[in-house]
């Protein structure tokens, strides 16, 4: 069984007015199942509101599914005595910075969930170095937090739960609120710890760019799955997309439009390179 | 710019008594006011004098900055010196038009004023010595025997770190929600009192929202990351008494007992050499 499985999962989130009864229902995850090895890059696609952050919070333990069941690494997140276990196997990194800094001291911060977990300070010392060096942010742990720039504020919290050793990262739009600039070292930094450390990555986002070099995509919509596969398998279904109100990166688009005017393109064309070459190839 | 306010006063220096432990800190803080309330006679003071020079000369911090304290309550100060003077009951030294100084009262007033400027003083000297987070830190550990009265020791100091966290935050927020709403034509300027308060709602009550949204994220990222209150944690930068914690608790106590006897020994020595 790989690190997490995901089957059948229900979520509601239900309103109620003053007096307690039940307003209406949104149901924000529909029947959704999910397969995740050790060691994979996965992202997860969708426009707001199309229910992939009240996913996200499932694999945590922070939400509860209504319906279906959630295992990480083979432990139920419905059990109340594998909570911690579970929090400490999936980490996870939100989207505003600022909300999730708990430090006044970069390397205080970074401390924080290890101080939770009870390691021993020789050991925690160690690991807030670690995994400081680990997103580039090491010559920055005396730092106040807030001085640094989005991005870097990213990279701290990304660290902060590395430091937790976990097996799965699960970053929640970790980009949205950067810079072009933040936004590409907060992804080189997820791409290293996937490449060097192993960890099995879930990126949770609405920028095309970021998810061409995932193993697998989901792409959602209305608390269901409506796409998934490779990059190049969803990006192939740029019309499906369109339909979803997602954009496709640029090049993947234009190669799509070129072979719509009877050039030969390739489906799924994801970088510049690869339109490059597939440009030279219909050239000659 | 506003993100870079010092809290607190703290000023960075390097000096022994920046190193020295919290707990030793606000220990010798509490002792040091009590002992001024304690002491009387010039004996005392003159040890508490000494001993206040010693401090701030080790502090490295300039002496400037803990007259600073001292503005703030001369307000204060000059209030309680004239009621002292004027109301107290005894041997009457002079006449002001209708009102009687008397001896009492000038000793009275002399002795609180000195009592009042070495408070403050002394207080200063911990508070620019000393980060705020130090001073949580130190708290928490000193307090902790609390926990068995049911006081959340630890949360409390928890939401101390936080709220010290987030009041520069906070500010930056208010600035741009100012700066929303004065484009929008919100008037904070104009007005009397009441207007001017009124006014301020259009500022206070996005900023409670979005404090209130804060609050909420930060929660959960705590809880992702495995916070379940003071239980079961380990410190990443524990407190621990070293050499030189336990020889400044060993000055604290001489200077004590100089105080005590000198307030107690000295009009018996300046009567035999008068003698």
């Amino acid at each position: 069984m790989g690190i997490i499985k995901v089957r059948d999962l229900v979520y509601e989130y239900i309103r109620r007015d003053e007096e307690g009864n039940v307003e209406g229902i949104t149901t924000a995850v529909d029947d959704v199942d999910l397969d995740i090895e050790q060691g994979d890059f996965v992202a997860i696609l969708g426009h707001n509101g199309s229910g992939k952050s009240t996913l996200a919070k499932h694999l945590n333990a922070i939400l509860y599914p209504v319906e279906g069941t959630v295992w990480v690494d083979g432990k139920d997140t419905k059990e109340e005595k594998y909570v911690w276990d579970i929090r400490q196997t999936a980490g996870m990194v939100f989207q505003n910075p600022d909300n999730q800094i708990i430090g006044q001291i970069v390397e205080e911060d970074v401390g924080f969930g290890p101080e939770n977990m009870g390691v021993p300070t020789k050991e925690i010392w160690e690991r807030v170095e670690e995994s400081l060096k680990a997103v580039g942010m090491y010559q920055f742990r005396k730092f106040s937090p807030n001085k640094l720039s989005g991005g870097q504020k990213q990279r701290v919290s990304i660290a902060g739960v590395i430091a937790m050793h976990p097996k799965c990262i699960v970053l929640d739009e970790p980009t949205a609120m950067l810079d072009p600039k933040g936004r590409k070292e907060v992804i080189r930094a997820v791409r290293a710890l996937n490449d060097v450390e192993h960890i099995t990555v879930i990126l949770i986002t609405h920028y095309m760019e970021e998810v061409i070099h995932a193993d697998k995509v989901y792409v959602m919509d209305q608390g269901k799955v409506a796409i998934q596969g490779t990059p190049r398998e969803v990006f192939s279904e740029v019309e499906k997309l369109k339909e979803l109100r997602l954009d496709v990166p640029q090049v993947t688009l234009l190669a799509y439009e070129l072979a719509k005017e009877g050039f030969h393109m390739p489906k799924g064309v994801l970088t510049n390179q690869e339109f490059r070459e597939a440009l030279d190839q219909c050239m000659r | 710019m506003l993100r870079d306010i010092t809290l607190g006063q703290y000023y960075q220096v390097d000096s022994v008594i920046h190193r020295l432990d919290p707990r030793v800190k606000l220990g010798t803080t509490i002792l040091f006011i009590i002992s001024l309330f304690v002491f009387d006679g010039v004996g005392g003071y003159a040890a508490a004098a000494l001993f206040l020079a010693l401090v701030i000369r080790l502090s490295n911090v300039p002496f400037r900055f803990m007259i600073k304290g001292m503005k703030s309550i001369v307000f204060l100060l000059s209030i309680t010196v004239v009621f002292n003077l004027f109301l107290t009951p005894g041997e009457p030294m002079f006449r002001l038009w209708k009102l009687t100084v008397t001896q009492e009262g000038v000793r009275l007033a002399v002795l609180l004023s000195i009592r009042l400027g070495f408070l403050i003083i002394g207080s200063s000297v911990m508070t620019l010595t000393t980060t705020p987070n130090q001073l949580t830190d130190g708290l928490e550990k000193m307090l902790k025997p609390l926990n068995k009265l049911k006081v959340p020791v630890h949360e409390i100091a928890m939401m101390m770190s936080i709220a010290l966290r987030f009041i520069p935050i906070l500010m930056e927020e208010t600035d741009k929600i100012m700066k929303a709403q004065l484009a929008r034509c919100a008037d904070f300027e104009s007005g009397n009192l009441i207007k001017k308060a009124k006014s301020l709602v259009p500022l206070l009550v996005p900023l409670f929202i979005s404090a209130f949204r804060r609050a909420n994220d930060l929660a959960m990222a705590m809880e992702a990351r495995c916070y379940r209150g003071g239980e079961h944690r380990t410190k990443m930068k524990p407190l621990q008494y070293e050499k030189r914690d336990y020889i400044a608790y060993l000055i604290v106590l001489c200077y004590l007992v100089a105080g005590v006897i000198l307030g107690k020994l000295l009009p018996v020595l300046l009567g035999t050499v008068l003698a």
